[in-house]
């Protein structure tokens, strides 16, 4: 037992720590960095991608006999997914503010654009033609949109419970940090989508 | 600046809960890290069973005990649960007790994630483990090379379960990665700056930072693995345009950053015990910050000196990014060998512990940059020369630093000391064993005895190393029962050790053994990255006057600290 340990604890003071409450949330950091790992799942993801991509050739890059990707729905679903991005960054703004009711609208017009896009997308995948066992092409394209519809799936499931607690009335302008980080969960996702639709469809 | 007080409420009503339920359902980091450690030590138990049923068959030639099947079960999971389930999780698990008392915090920054992180730990283990009870656990080797895990070659369930519980682990992992460097950026004590904290706790942030940026690209290898055997998937099927190198790539894209993920807090944990026990500060610690740093950085680069022999790699680049390493790693001998000059020495255990795991890894270090080098590394790919290496990296490096961290925070934890005679014992039984198991592997690896074989030629020469290799084993096995014995009677009748027994340097030490649930009652000033030795030894000037100390550098403190 040294002097220096009975000399810190005093008896008798106020037990008092202090902390830092400066800089970005702590939400907001453990949200960054979790979507900092979601980016090297994707970037794994992409790799198979790009590695399938080279072991085919010289033999060209396309989809199994008898299927053809749906380019036009693929652009309509990625039209829906972008303005949602747009809604969701309008409900934050609205909550910032303390408009409460105009978040409710916003983040129910969202999760509303995101299931139409998940819907959209297993519609695509009904019309295809081609399944995953189908080659490789078959296995990277199933395996690339559908985690990342498996992500817009989870985005949903935040947006809903972000909904449910904005209809409790949990939610200010001072207070609201679920929303800022779910609603940069959504853009993650969005961008993703960016990715994916451009490496897919536009870079045949 | 907010001001929060931690004092529990007097008038507060008792909240009882039965310990079984307290357990399960806590979120106090420390409770959750001795959950780690205990955890983390079963599996070592169970994987330690399996590496004596590898060292037994090998013992001598011949087909005696298991047969080849069983065999390659056997040093598959011992492989992965010694990495994935031991010593990554105990290493979390030390990281969980000790970084938020070393940063002055009362928890981590997520106390609920947490506990997720540990109970997806157990449940993953437990899967991987249960391809025992469906027709046999996975058997290609802790690095599931495709195409040998594909369905046409591993029918078994057992591989799918090694993926799913892989997974586990792996998000585990990840989320508590997050949670380690919210913790690290967001919850110091006031006063400390990042190049005040612990060294313990930097080699933690980078190898959470390692685990955040590579443990993912193992889950969607993973994935992709799991769609080939399961949904006609072809990643990994050259017949049908996929690529088997591909998961090799993928593999070692998080299997050497794992490596470094294994290394640096045992490393972390070495350089806080090296400077108590020599009653001197670390010698050159923003050296070995940047060294730390400087391995992260490198980590990322190395992955494909794995595959020299695939020949699908650039050569020179991967060898000479990989001899680049040796930098920073020789960097850290010099601060360890540095303190340890002219200190006033104290060979307690957990230092002896130190100081082996500073020999054995060194050993590991020197193969390792011979590995380096495509001549040797075509002449030795897959031989036991990598098996000897990687077991003086992981054993004799992590695993002393694990001894090392178990020696030294067991009073803190517990209240009681550890029996210093019976863990001397401990430390030369293992020292000894150690060598004498894994030694012996270099000689075998360079007369070209080839890894994962249950039998040999006995002409072939090799007989003897191996029987001496696997004596050494049954010694390991054997001085963890010192290590049990001392740990049990400690606990119900060992020396109480006070708040700081050791004398030691950081905030750890600052509160009681064990420390309350709000971990503080109050904090010292930290002016330095030895908050305690400046409460205890800096008298006078120094404590009197905390602000004029701010307009002094580091270095200066330090010396004034010191001088005192």
């Amino acid at each position: 037992m040294t002097a220096g340990t009975t000399e810190i604890r005093p008896s008798g003071e106020p037990h008092l720590v202090e902390t830092h409450q400066t800089g970005m949330p702590t939400v907001m950091v453990g949200m960054l960095l979790f979507i900092a790992s979601e980016v090297m799942f994707f970037g794994g993801l992409f790799a198979t991608y790009f590695n399938a991509r080279a072991s085919v050739a010289p033999e060209p890059w396309e989809p199994p006999p008898g299927g053809e990707l749906d380019m036009a729905l693929a652009a309509v679903l990625t039209a829906i997914l972008i303005s949602s991005s747009f809604t969701m960054q309008f409900g934050v703004w609205a909550i910032r503010r303390g408009d409460a009711g105009k978040l409710k609208m916003w983040t129910g017009i969202t999760l509303a654009l995101g299931v139409l896009f998940l819907a959209g997308q297993l519609y695509d995948y009904s019309q295809l033609g081609f399944g995953i066992a189908d080659g490789v092409f078959g296995t990277v394209f199933y395996t690339l949109t559908g985690f990342h519809g498996a992500h817009v799936f989870g985005g949903a499931v935040g947006l809903t419970i972000i909904l449910a607690r904005a209809m409790q009335g949990q939610f200010s302008g001072r207070n609201h940090i679920a929303v800022e980080a779910v609603s940069i969960y959504w853009h993650f996702v969005d961008v993703v989508w960016i990715a994916v639709f451009s490496t897919i469809y536009l870079l045949r | 600046m907010a001001t929060t007080t931690l004092e529990p409420q007097a008038g507060a009503p008792a909240y009882r809960r039965s310990w079984v339920l307290d357990w399960l359902t806590t979120v106090d980091h420390k409770k959750i890290g001795i959950l780690y450690i205990v955890n983390g030590f079963l599996f070592f138990f169970a994987a330690g069973i399996l590496a004596l049923v590898v060292r037994s068959e090998l013992a001598v030639p011949g087909l005696q005990l298991v047969d080849q099947d069983t065999f390659n079960q056997a040093f598959t999971m011992h492989g992965t649960i010694m990495l994935f389930l031991f010593i990554i999780p105990t290493l979390s698990g030390f990281a969980n007790y000790i970084v938020p008392l070393q940063l002055g915090a009362p928890d981590m920054a997520f106390p609920r994630i947490n506990a997720l992180s540990f109970w997806l730990l157990p449940l993953g283990g437990i899967l991987i483990f249960s391809g025992y009870l469906f027709g046999g656990a996975a058997a290609e080797g802790w690095t599931g090379y495709a195409p040998l895990t594909s369905d046409r070659f591993s029918p078994g369930t057992g591989t799918d379960l090694w993926i799913i519980g892989l997974a586990l682990v792996g998000t585990a992992s990840i989320l508590g990665a997050v949670n380690f460097i919210t913790t690290i950026f967001k919850m110091r004590a006031p006063g400390m700056t990042l190049f005040r904290m612990p060294i313990f706790v930097w080699t933690v942030l980078v190898t959470a930072v390692l685990i955040l940026l590579a443990t993912p690209v193992l889950t969607a290898g993973l994935i992709a693995l799991f769609i080939d055997r399961n949904y006609g998937g072809s990643f990994f099927d050259p017949s049908v345009g996929g690529n088997p190198i591909l998961w090799q790539h993928i593999f070692w894209f998080f299997g050497h950053p794992e490596v470094y993920i294994v290394i640096l807090p045992a490393m972390g944990v070495v350089s806080e015990v090296l400077p108590v026990f020599s009653r001197k500060p670390l010698f050159g610690y923003k050296a070995f910050v940047f060294a730390t740093i400087g391995i992260g950085l490198l980590s990322f680069s190395v992955w494909a000196h794995h595959m020299f022999t695939t020949g699908a790699v650039f050569l020179p680049f991967f060898s000479f990014m990989t001899a680049l390493i040796a930098i920073p790693t020789g960097i850290k001998m010099f601060n360890w060998l540095g303190t340890l000059y002219r200190g006033k020495l104290m060979l307690t255990t957990p230092m002896l512990f130190a100081l082996g795991f500073i020999s054995m890894f060194l050993i590991g270090g020197i193969s390792g940059v011979m590995l380096a080098s495509p001549p040797i590394d075509f002449h030795v790919q897959d031989t036991y020369f990598v098996v000897a290496h990687l077991h003086y990296v992981f054993f004799g490096g992590s695993v002393f630093g694990v001894f090392a961290a178990a020696y030294y925070w067991f009073p803190k934890m517990t209240g009681r000391r550890l029996n210093e005679p019976l863990g001397k014992v401990h430390f030369w039984i293992h020292f000894i064993g150690f060598n004498l198991a894994f030694f012996p592997m270099h000689q075998l690896g360079l007369s070209g005895m080839p890894r994962r074989v249950a039998d040999y030629s006995p002409d072939a020469g090799w007989t003897y190393l191996n029987l001496a290799s696997t004596v050494g084993a049954f010694m390991i096995a054997v001085s963890v029962i010192p290590f049990l014995i001392n740990v049990v009677a400690s606990l119900i009748n060992g020396e109480p050790a006070g708040d700081d027994p050791w004398e030691g340097n950081t905030l750890e030490w600052a509160t009681t053994s064990p420390p309350p649930p709000y971990n503080f009652d109050r904090l010292p000033p930290v002016h330095s990255e030895r908050p305690l030795f400046f409460l205890t030894h800096g008298h006078g000037h120094v404590a009197e006057r905390p602000d004029d100390l701010e307009e002094h550098s580091e270095d200066d403190v330090e010396r004034r600290g010191g001088a005192a």
